[in-house]
């Protein structure tokens, strides 16, 4: 992977989802960036999601498929009018397959100023276990 | 539908408005400790800079993904009128950094009324 030339943080292009699931209601769905890694127990997931709460994030497990869905509340009051407009606040929704079996009891779910750290703890039979080779 | 970028990619996106008494700035920063946000207001600019880092994780981890940018942003936006520098309230909650500030009174218009 290209290393950054800048150290300066470059502001990403929203991606906007427009495949299922489309809401009822309008406005828009955008993607978040994520980051995902995993050890021998568990895989993390690391969202930045801005504007959402934790009490407005759904996460759904179900059939190795997750899915996250942040839906953001609207600031401000309907006196203010616009001066200048970068972003749209909408609902942040991506999903995932996951291809490790996951202790579901387990999951940990932290939202923090916008950044979700989601902890799948992998099933104890889906962990590597190291095999010696004997020398016959 | 795709999102308009005033700044050309510059880091953090904002939405300005305004009322009668005052301008509302709102950032998008997540995972911002405010501590570290360095907030100035003079006049009629204001200027938000900062440094995202994202932690590093203790043991052997390998990625899947990493989509998240981190790194040092410097902003400043011109006002359309000036606002007082003492007044201004700064919040971050749920990753937006939302500023409130104040409009100076004396670049606040006056009403003329008209004499018959």
């Amino acid at each position: 992977m290209a290393t950054e030339a800048a150290t300066d943080i470059q502001k990403a292009e929203a991606s906007n989802v427009t495949t299922v699931p489309e809401q009822t209601r309008t406005g828009a769905v955008y993607s978040p960036a994520v980051d995902i890694f995993e050890n021998d127990s568990s895989i993390t997931l690391l969202a930045d999601m801005p504007g959402v709460k934790p009490s407005d994030l759904e996460i759904d497990l179900r059939e190795n498929v997750l899915t996250l869905t942040g839906r953001v509340t609207p600031t401000g009051t309907s006196n203010e009018s616009n001066v200048l407009r970068e972003y749209r606040p909408g609902t942040f929704f991506r999903q995932f397959t996951l291809s490790e079996a996951i202790d579901q009891p387990k999951i940990d779910a932290q939202l923090t100023d916008g950044v979700l750290r989601l902890e799948l703890p992998k099933v104890a039979k889906a962990r590597p276990r190291q095999i010696t080779v004997r020398s016959a | 539908m795709a999102r308009q970028t005033q700044g050309a990619g510059v880091f953090p996106p904002m939405n300005i408005s305004q009322d009668d008494d005052n301008f509302y700035l709102r950032a998008e920063v997540p995972g911002i400790k405010p501590g570290e946000l360095s907030i100035s207001a003079l006049r009629n600019r204001v200027s938000i800079a900062g440094k995202r880092e994202i932690p590093r994780e203790h043991e052997r981890v390998s990625y899947h993904r990493k989509e998240r940018a981190e790194g040092a942003f410097n902003r400043a936006v011109t006002l359309p009128m000036e606002v007082d520098p003492e007044r201004v309230d700064a919040r971050y909650a749920d990753g937006i950094l939302t500023l409130t500030l104040p409009k100076a009174e004396q670049a606040k218009p006056r009403q003329i009324a008209v004499r018959t």
